[in-house]
């Protein structure tokens, strides 16, 4: 019993202001993008001592650099990106525009919020890292271009959600098409996810960097900072998702296993990505070992919906790469279509994500955590996630969302492939430098080439960290040729285009226990609950907290 | 689209899904058992303090190393920028040292390479942690957090004899 996972299987064409709007949202991504690499590769070189920051203009430190690396690539590249795309899949899904006048609020807000933060770190007013913590002070308009940058979110987030309200008026009973459902809760998780920056930012930080505010209290702003922080890594994470498992069965020639079951991993990611935030806290003091063991156990029950994606996606995977004539236990794999860019990228980004993953619960090990944190390792591990299973499966989304929003063919298609494992084999040699050295306790964040003090083991593991950040970088770099090259001189396409939704093996029910998947207010309440249960006991025994540092501009 | 498999779909993700529940739980109770059952344990609630006043508040108004009894001591450290104080302690090889930490001024690290003596220095915090040092040798006590411009300058060494 196959289902589709859209409203309109036959097509629906997007309105051409609002095509527009997505293409320069996807713009600005990938703009942020290509000036993080840039930044990427100044650290790998660090790391193997080779100094070619000297050469950068107007970057007076290494950490001012590092700064903008965290905030273009994890923020403004992520948030642009998935603002775009998930409009999309919503209004593909629905097969209904959003509102056009939202969707260009978000854009000017985006680029309000990139110039803002942009402007304070370029003039060196703002090298706290992407991390902010507290007492070091930054310029007031980087936690504003910040706050902005959040906000653009929460708008796109309206227009998802008045989209699918509009179309549950419309079609009153019917299940919400599965892609615009896993494109809503996405969205319902970071809404509810990102209360934490949002309160600390525009409650404490801004007002403390105009002067209103005498004192900080280091340990709260770290809280909620991390309170949003663990979630974002999932509202990364879910857009990939999102194509790994309702647009990659298609590309592969299979189909989703399932779409209740989908629903239920895109829900458990809206109950459990929040209440774990301590686990990145684990060497704080201040903060209860009881409470950390609770963020464990969670931590460890946000990780099981990631396996059962793991299953999904090998299964479909391996449905198409047995129709296309592979044999045996494993012969499927090397019959998928490894010609195919958009395909090639995302496998190469699951494979990646299944390294990251592991290095993940490593992280999330309770006390196993006191052996890396900090550490080098730890860049090792988010490569692995965010800098190439993210980063990567948005390179293969753009192989085709590129041509779909610019109607050009892709030029250079062979060379889309051949970027996509220099990119891989860079991540997994620059991570494994990483970690090896972060195993051996080389520091993160530090410009290790002028540091006094040093371990002849890290050698190795800076040399290893240069070279695979120097391939990432030329990854990187024949992507953007594959891309400029692409809107300059693709050749144009005629007639229509859709977006490559896959079929459903178990289709949605229209009757039972089912239905209340549907009802993510619901889900959203149940979330709010466990937020209480993860932290309440916390802020009851903390509050009202130390405010007692002023604040610092070591930069 | 069952047919081709010996197993159907449905069967194979019950047995996939039930072995990765059991993995991690597995792993959680082997975590709680090394924290709780052997002592391997995280940083918790150890006392405030104003970060402005850290050098009048004992402990911290003598930082260093002190014995409080045969094989037992206290080590406190102040993390500023952007050094340690102290920047060195020397202690005999099975010592059980107890570091006490904060920070003066912004957050900085405090890692004992090659140790699980993995603590955030947090202005406001008091940290603690307690490791044996059983063999001879040299540790790089690391920032491992920034903490602006000389951040990379930022180290203290424990020396083992
Ligand atoms: C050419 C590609 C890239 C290279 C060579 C590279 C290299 C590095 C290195 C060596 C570090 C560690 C610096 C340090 O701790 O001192 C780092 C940090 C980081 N990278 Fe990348 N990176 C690349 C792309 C990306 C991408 C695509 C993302 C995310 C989408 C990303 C996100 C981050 C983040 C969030 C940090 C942490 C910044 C901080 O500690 O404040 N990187 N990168
Ligand atoms: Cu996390
Ligand atoms: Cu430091």
């Amino acid at each position: 019993m196959s289902a589709p996972v859209v409203a309109s299987p036959e097509g629906f064409e997007l309105p051409e202001s609002q095509r527009r709007v997505i293409l320069w949202m996807v713009y600005l991504g990938f703009a942020a993008l290509a000036i993080g690499i840039i930044n990427g590769l100044g650290q790998a070189l660090n790391y193997a001592n080779i100094d070619i920051l000297k050469y950068f203009p107007g970057m007076r430190t290494y950490y001012q650099g590092l700064t903008v690396h965290g905030v273009v690539n994890a923020i403004v590249f992520t948030f642009a990106f998935t603002n775009g795309f998930l409009a999309l899949c919503t209004s593909r899904a629905l097969a209904r525009p959003l509102s056009g006048g939202l969707l260009w609020a978000v854009f000017v807000t985006m680029v309000l919020g990139t110039l803002l933060a942009g402007y304070a770190m370029a003039t060196g007013q703002a090298s706290v890292l992407y991390t902010f913590y507290p007492p070091l002070q930054a310029h007031w308009s980087y936690y504003l271009g910040l706050a902005l940058l959040v906000v653009s979110t929460w708008i796109t987030a309206v227009a998802l959600f008045l989209g699918v309200r509009g179309w549950r008026r419309d079609n009153p009973g019917a299940r919400i098409p599965l892609m615009a459902f896993v494109s809503v809760a996405t969205y319902a998780m970071w809404s509810l996810a990102s209360i934490g920056i949002a309160v600390s930012v525009v409650g404490l930080l801004l007002p403390w960097s105009l002067g209103l505010i005498a004192y900080s209290d280091p340990l709260l702003s770290r809280t909620l900072f991390w309170f949003s922080a663990h979630p974002i890594v999932y509202f990364w994470l879910l857009p990939a998702y999102v194509s790994w498992y309702v647009m990659i069965p298609r590309q592969a020639g299979g189909k989703l296993f399932s779409d209740p079951l989908t629903r239920v991993v895109f829900i458990m990611f809206l109950l459990l990505s929040i209440p774990t935030g301590f686990h990145h806290q684990y060497t704080d003091p201040g903060i209860s070992q009881g409470m950390k063991a609770i963020h464990a156990t969670l931590t460890f029950g946000v990780f099981f919906p990631s396996l059962v994606t793991a299953f999904s996606i090998m299964y479909a995977l391996e449905i198409g790469g047995r129709a296309r004539g592979g044999r045996g236990l494993l012969g499927w794999f090397a019959k998928l279509d490894w010609r195919n860019p958009a395909l090639v990228a995302q496998i190469l980004a699951m494979l990646s994500f299944t390294l990251g993953g592991a290095t993940g619960l490593i992280n999330a090990s309770y006390n196993l955590n006191q052996a890396i944190h900090n550490t080098a390792w730890i860049p090792g591990h988010f490569h692995m996630t965010v800098g190439s299973a993210v980063t990567m499966s948005f390179m293969g989304i753009a192989y085709w969302l590129i041509p779909y929003l610019t109607r050009r063919e892709l030029v250079g298609r062979g060379m889309a492939v051949l970027q996509s494992w220099i990119y891989f084999i860079g991540v997994l040699v620059m991570a494994r430098g990483l970690i090896s050295g972060g195993l051996d306790g080389m520091p993160r964040r530090t410009l290790l080439m002028e540091a006094p003090y040093s371990k002849p083991s890290w050698e190795l593991a800076g040399m290893l960290t240069g070279l695979g950040g120097t391939l990432m970088f030329i990854g990187g770099v024949l992507f953007f040729a594959v891309l400029i090259a692409t809107i300059l001189f693709g050749k144009k396409i005629e007639g229509k285009q859709d977006v490559p939704f896959t079929e459903t093996h178990i289709a949605p029910a229209s009757s039972g226990w089912e239905l209340n998947l549907d009802r993510l207010r619901w889900w959203f309440v149940a979330a709010v609950v466990l937020i209480l249960i993860a932290y309440g006991p916390f802020l009851v025994e903390y509050l009202p907290g130390n405010f007692t540092s002023p604040p610092y501009r070591f930069f | 689209m069952s047919k081709e498999h010996p197993l159907s779909p449905e069967k194979v993700e019950k047995v996939f899904l039930s072995l990765a529940a059991a993995m991690l739980l597995v792993f959680l109770l082997a975590l709680f058992y090394s924290a709780y059952a052997m002592g391997m344990h995280l940083p918790g609630r150890d006392g405030e303090i104003n970060p402005t006043m850290v050098r009048e508040t004992p402990p911290f108004d003598e930082p260093g190393l002190k014995q409080i009894e045969p094989g037992r001591y206290e080590a406190v450290f102040l993390g500023m920028a952007w050094a340690f104080q102290p920047r060195e302690i020397r202690i005999p090889a099975g010592a059980e040292v107890t570091f006490i930490t904060t920070a003066t001024d912004v957050i900085h690290g405090f890692h004992i390479e090659g140790t699980r003596v993995n603590l955030m220095m947090i202005p406001g915090q008091i940290g603690r942690a307690t490791y044996t040092f059983t063999e001879p040798g040299e540790h790089l006590i690391i920032c491992h957090e920034y903490c602006g411009a000389g951040h990379h300058l930022m180290y203290a060494t424990v020396i083992v004899e």
